[in-house]
């Protein structure tokens, strides 16, 4: 028994066909990116994992590679990845709250929007000669974390703002009716709803935005970032370096241990991230859940 | 009476002398340039249900919308005429629309709880409007009169997602009256319900009609003749006719209207 006419059936197993090939075509483009991180990873592993170990993490920089250590570009680097995020997270949802919620449809509206747009594009070394104009020379801030802290935040605020935005613009306008008819003001009902309901993809967007802020190395290295230091950063004004500035200055040593030293702080920057991406992914989860 | 052979023009006279809450007079909507609802002129009565009525498009809900100034969010609306409530033009210059929605609540089409728990959607409203008595016996208060409390008085603290539709809707009406309005507005409420539901809702506004004014958009006709003491039958934005609902359901003035409401169109 059958539905269809041969000529349709033949017609429907090409269809069929047609989309399976599709499926395996996406799957083979996934698994391929996996591997590649794969492979990447067990290269770094192999180079870095002897040199991995409580004197490697607790040690400042060295010349001599038995003694060398990550100690002050990790501590750089959670300095930096704190202000960062207590700079940009504030700026960058706030700005997405106002475009979204309070701005309206104007043309001065729509010309932020194209312009965030495009700063979310613009390379980071730009960001990085911007940041040594302002922060370093004009507002005297010198090579300090907080140059730093204010340059990635710069870096970083346009794709805080447009994935903030996109998580704001998610939030059904029932709930901001409901609100309004209840005699709310508009901040009110953005500040008790509307924000809390978005927090998920807002958190998301942090989270992209953090992981590129800790792999950035251009704009510190322009800001004048130190290379080699052999002290940790006691308040934002200090001097620092940070793990990815470290690891190109391991990188870019003739000596082959110092190579596999490099391939150390790989392993730590990319635990660091994860540790702090499943955190983030934490805080999501619990607050999604809260809200169902 | 004797200027009035007409007893439909009897009755009509009668409404407007009677003690009203919101007073509509020539009032227009304009969404930009097309005008959506046309010259309305009628009076809502305190503790009575008035049904609006009429054919998708016709003007229905923008008219209710305005009614507690939520058109002031759609782009482009724009209200002539005189709404007076309270004495007070709803549309005047000194008129704070967020003090208006404090005293003309409202109940959506669909079911729009807020995503947190069922004691949080009743007290937020009163919260952020500076009532500081206690919460637990308003929650329990419009609970009560929404006749949802004893389905939900165990799990107060539990999602209002988890209800049912129908118990949403409930919950979205208590949320409404924990604010003790003078009017409630219910944008076809039970559209998105099932029938058991929308019996619970209907004799729920029998309940609340001692206390509360409602005004009510439906697009069932069953339900307007059940419920309303009076109807409001709307077409392409005018005010067809306006009278008490038994008259407009047995003996309407307007032809148009007993086509409407014996199903012969819209």
């Amino acid at each position: 028994m059958s539905f269809s006419s041969e000529q349709e059936s033949i017609y429907l197993a090409r269809r069929h066909r047609k989309a399976k090939l599709f499926a395996l075509f996406c799957a083979a483009i996934t698994w391929s990116g996996v591997l590649l991180l794969g492979i990447l990873l067990y290269q770094v592993s192999i180079d870095g994992f002897r040199w991995l170990d409580w004197q490697f993490i607790d040690s400042f920089p060295s010349r001599f590679p038995e003694r060398a250590g990550i100690k002050s570009a990790l501590v750089g680097t959670v300095w930096l990845i704190c202000l960062v995020a207590l700079i940009s997270i504030p700026v960058g949802v706030s700005t997405a709250l106002y475009l979204e919620e309070f701005a309206g449809k104007g043309r001065l509206a729509k010309i932020i929007e194209v312009n965030i747009a495009n700063l979310a594009g613009v390379p980071s070394i730009v960001y990085g000669i911007l940041g040594l104009a302002i922060f370093v020379r004009y507002l005297s801030l010198e090579r300090s974390l907080i140059s730093g802290a204010l340059t990635m935040s710069l870096l970083i605020l346009p794709v805080i703002i447009i994935a903030s935005r996109e998580a704001i613009k998610t939030v059904p306008q029932s709930i901001r009716y409901a609100a309004y008819s209840l005699g709310a003001t508009k901040w009110q009902t953005t500040w008790a709803h509307v924000l809390p309901a978005s927090f998920p993809g807002i958190m998301t967007g942090v989270i992209l935005a953090l992981s590129r802020a800790i792999g950035e190395t251009a704009p510190l290295i322009m800001i004048g970032a130190l290379t080699f230091v052999a002290f940790l950063p006691e308040g934002p004004m200090d001097s620092f370096t940070a793990l990815p500035i470290q690891i190109y200055n391991w990188v870019s040593r003739p000596q082959e241990e110092f190579h596999e030293l490099a391939a150390a702080g790989i392993i730590i920057l990319l635990a660091v991230l994860l540790i702090m991406n499943a955190t983030a992914i934490f805080i999501r989860n619990k607050t999604e859940r809260r809200l169902k | 009476m004797s200027q009035f052979p007409d007893p439909a023009a009897a009755d009509q006279v009668q409404i407007m002398h009677k003690k009203s809450v919101l007073e509509l007079r020539n009032v227009d909507i304009f969404y930009g340039d097309n005008r959506a609802v046309k010259d309305v002129s009628f009076n809502i009565r305190r503790n009575r249900i008035t049904a609006i009525i009429g054919p998708s498009g016709c003007g229905k809900s923008t008219l209710l919308r305005s009614l507690n100034r939520m058109n002031d969010f759609v782009e482009g609306a724009r209200v002539e005429g005189e709404l007076i409530f309270a004495n007070e033009n709803l549309y005047g210059k000194d008129v704070d629309p967020v003090s208006v929605r404090r005293r003309i609540g409202m109940v959506f089409q669909k079911p729009n709880p807020f995503p947190k728990s069922i004691y949080n959607n009743i007290a937020w409203g009163p919260l952020i409007n500076g009532y500081n008595d206690s919460t637990d016996e308003l929650v329990e208060r419009s609970l009560k009169r929404a006749a949802l409390w004893e389905e939900v008085k165990d799990r107060l603290h539990d999602s209002a997602l988890n209800l049912s539709g129908g118990q949403q809707q409930r919950l979205c009406i208590a949320r409404a009256l924990a604010m003790e309005p003078e009017v409630l507005l219910m944008d076809e409420p039970c559209s998105a319900l099932d029938p058991i539901s929308t019996a619970h809702i209907e004799d729920l506004m029998f309940e609340l009609k001692e206390k509360y004014t409602i005004v009510i958009v439906t697009h069932n006709m069953q339900q307007a003749a059940r419920i309303s003491d009076y109807t409001a039958f709307m077409e392409m934005g005018d005010l067809i006719e306006f009278n008490v609902t038994k008259r407009i359901f047995t003996r309407p003035a307007v032809k148009r209207t007993e086509e409407y409401v014996t199903g012969r169109f819209g």
